[in-house]
């Protein structure tokens, strides 16, 4: 091959995941009919950390309030299916149009400033939106929630039915054409230059790159795929509630990314399926206490180290993935 | 010739310190142009106004003869006046070749491409790898960023800024803390920089500033001192007497 070989290796072995999360998923549907609710969550909850991932793994913007956006998308797409067309995907188009208009007019709030700014503006226009929510009770029913969501057939074909089955397979097909998207968005020159004002805004600056446009556009890009993930909870459920817009749920994808990893957009989807899978059976066990579990959990991989945590998980399976990656022996 | 980068009467107040005192300099195009002056005589702070880190408190900057003094830092960058740090300022997680690629592509008004990955563009990469190879990075720039050793991180601070093509180049003390080893490489890119660039040096160590520049200003107290031809301003007394119980060689 003339030219230069394909810079990072990440991007060879994520391009495998998502085949492997493809097949994983469709074994899935084939084997465990009784969890299509739970992987229906888990793929709506991957969304939703891919959309944190963009801004946060690779533009470096941190967030405590995403669930404003992900709880808009909710509202949005309840609401237009409610009251104007039950089309699934027009209802996720016009989810992801008002997420992403509302993330560009916030987007001002984290051009500048420290981590810590970032940290609590976002979370304070989190909080204004669900309190709007919750005081606009003739529009969003309020704490009782906004119910009578019903959605028309995927496509005209596919009724979405009680076993979830329908719901589970339109959001997988929509959380892996987002990951479609998303990865050739980062691998852009325009992912590219957001890598490089994460990783220095000085020099990034210094070489042309118009700092405050570039993070604006991609935090108008993650509320709108954050809106998509909230859609599709209020399709797949016919409801919506106030919930999706809690701080809980700011909290928690922010956890997800910290258990899959940031900044290559497969952690989101590995995190979600750590997090609810422990979610739903932990919680199945003890109700009360599942939560110690997950803080564990956490706490364990910030002081241990997630890649030192994976290596000692799958040492024993080393020679496999070595195979996988195309090599014989095992990987350093 | 012509003038490349003027100022007029540049100030820059801190509070009650005055940190660039009335600097009026003109440098010409394709000039070999040395800035030196002790610790403390403002060289940071007028790289800073050049480059729109700062804005000055009066006084006004022209590239090429239009009026920069209000634009933002990139696009004085896009205009062609591109600096290089005197503390490496680099993409820790990229390699040299994504890093070079990236000035590359945005150089080329590509930078807001959402689709066809940086990596799959032949005419950036290829762009990309000749310059590395031109400049001792051939061998490491598949490594990431962080890895390399610090004479290489130096090189590659000076690449990045000539992949934005500059007119002018601001050089901010290219060589600091470059092990002698790897001295010769950083002397050897700088000697070779294009003739049809403008290069300002900003530079503590006399060797490079003796054999480089053509012409030098002096700096002190944030003013302009003297200015002058190398040869005049080696010779001159009162530079002397400015650097005299300095250690002329290093800082």
């Amino acid at each position: 091959m003339s030219g230069p070989q394909p810079a990072f290796p990440l991007a060879r072995v994520s391009r495998r995941a998502e085949w492997i999360i493809l097949a994983v998923a469709l074994v899935s549907v084939l084997l465990l009919p009784r969890y299509y609710p739970v992987m229906n969550q888990m793929a709506i909850i991957a969304l939703f950390a891919v959309s944190l991932d963009l801004i946060l793994g690779y533009a470096g913007i941190v967030s405590l309030g995403h669930a404003a956006f992900f709880g808009l998308g909710v509202y949005t797409a309840a609401l237009f299916a409610k009251h104007v067309h039950g089309d699934p995907f027009l209802g996720l188009v016009i989810a992801a149009i008002a997420a992403a208009l509302l993330g560009l007019a916030t987007a001002v709030l984290i051009l500048r400033g420290t981590d810590l700014t970032r940290l609590m503006v976002t979370l304070g226009v989190a909080l204004i939106l669900l309190e709007l929510a919750n005081k606009l009770d003739w529009l969003t029913g309020g704490a009782d929630g906004l119910q009578g969501v019903v959605m028309a057939p995927v496509l005209g074909l596919f009724t979405f039915d009680m076993a979830g089955r329908t719901a589970y397979l339109y959001s997988l097909t929509i959380l892996l054409l987002m990951l479609f998207l998303a990865r050739r968005l980062v691998a852009s020159p325009f992912g590219m230059s957001l890598q490089a004002i994460r990783d220095n805004r000085l020099r990034a600056e210094a070489i042309g790159i118009p700092v405050n446009a570039r993070l604006a556009a991609i935090y108008t890009i993650s509320a709108g795929v954050a809106g998509i993930a909230g859609g599709l909870l209020a399709q797949t459920t016919s409801f919506a509630s106030l919930d999706a817009l809690d701080f809980q749920r700011s909290a928690d994808i922010l956890l997800v990314l910290v258990i899959g990893g940031t900044g290559y957009l497969f952690g989101g989807v590995i995190g979600a399926v750590i997090f609810t899978a422990m979610h739903h059976w932990l919680s199945a066990v003890t109700p009360q206490y599942w939560q110690f579990w997950i803080g564990l959990m956490l706490v364990v991989i910030v002081l241990a180290g997630r890649e030192r945590l994976v290596r000692a998980i799958l040492s024993p399976f080393t020679w496999l993935l070595g195979l996988a990656r195309g090599r014989s022996g095992p990987a350093k | 010739m012509g003038i490349a980068l003027q100022t007029f009467g540049l100030n820059k107040n801190f509070g009650g310190i005055q940190a660039t005192a009335d600097v009026s300099i003109a440098i010409e195009r394709g000039a070999r142009h040395a800035l030196i002056g002790p610790n403390g005589a403002g060289k940071t702070t007028l790289i800073n106004l050049l480059t729109g880190v700062l804005t000055p408190t009066t006084g006004r900057i022209e590239l090429e003869g239009e009026d920069i003094t209000r634009l933002p830092v990139h696009q004085r960058a896009r205009r062609g006046l591109v600096r290089t740090f005197q503390i490496n300022q680099l993409f820790a997680e990229l390699t040299p070749l994504q890093t070079v690629a990236i000035a590359v592509a945005e150089r080329m008004g590509r930078g807001f491409g959402l689709w066809r990955p940086l990596e799959r563009d032949p005419k950036v990469m290829e762009e990309s790898a000749a310059l590395l190879r031109q400049f001792h990075l051939g061998d490491v720039m598949q490594e990431k960023t962080a890895a390399l050793p610090y004479g290489k991180r130096r090189l590659l601070e000076i690449t990045i800024a000539l992949a934005a093509r500059p007119r002018v180049l601001l050089l901010d003390e290219p060589v600091a803390g470059v092990p002698d080893s790897d001295r010769h490489e950083i002397l050897d890119t700088v000697a070779r920089l294009p003739d049809d660039v403008t290069v300002l040096l900003i530079e503590h160590d006399m060797d490079l500033v003796f054999s480089f520049a053509r012409r030098i200003s002096v700096l002190v107290n944030g003013a302009l001192f003297v200015e002058g031809d190398t040869a005049d301003v080696a010779r001159d007394p009162r530079v002397r007497a400015v650097y005299l119980g300095e250690d002329v060689t290093h800082d």
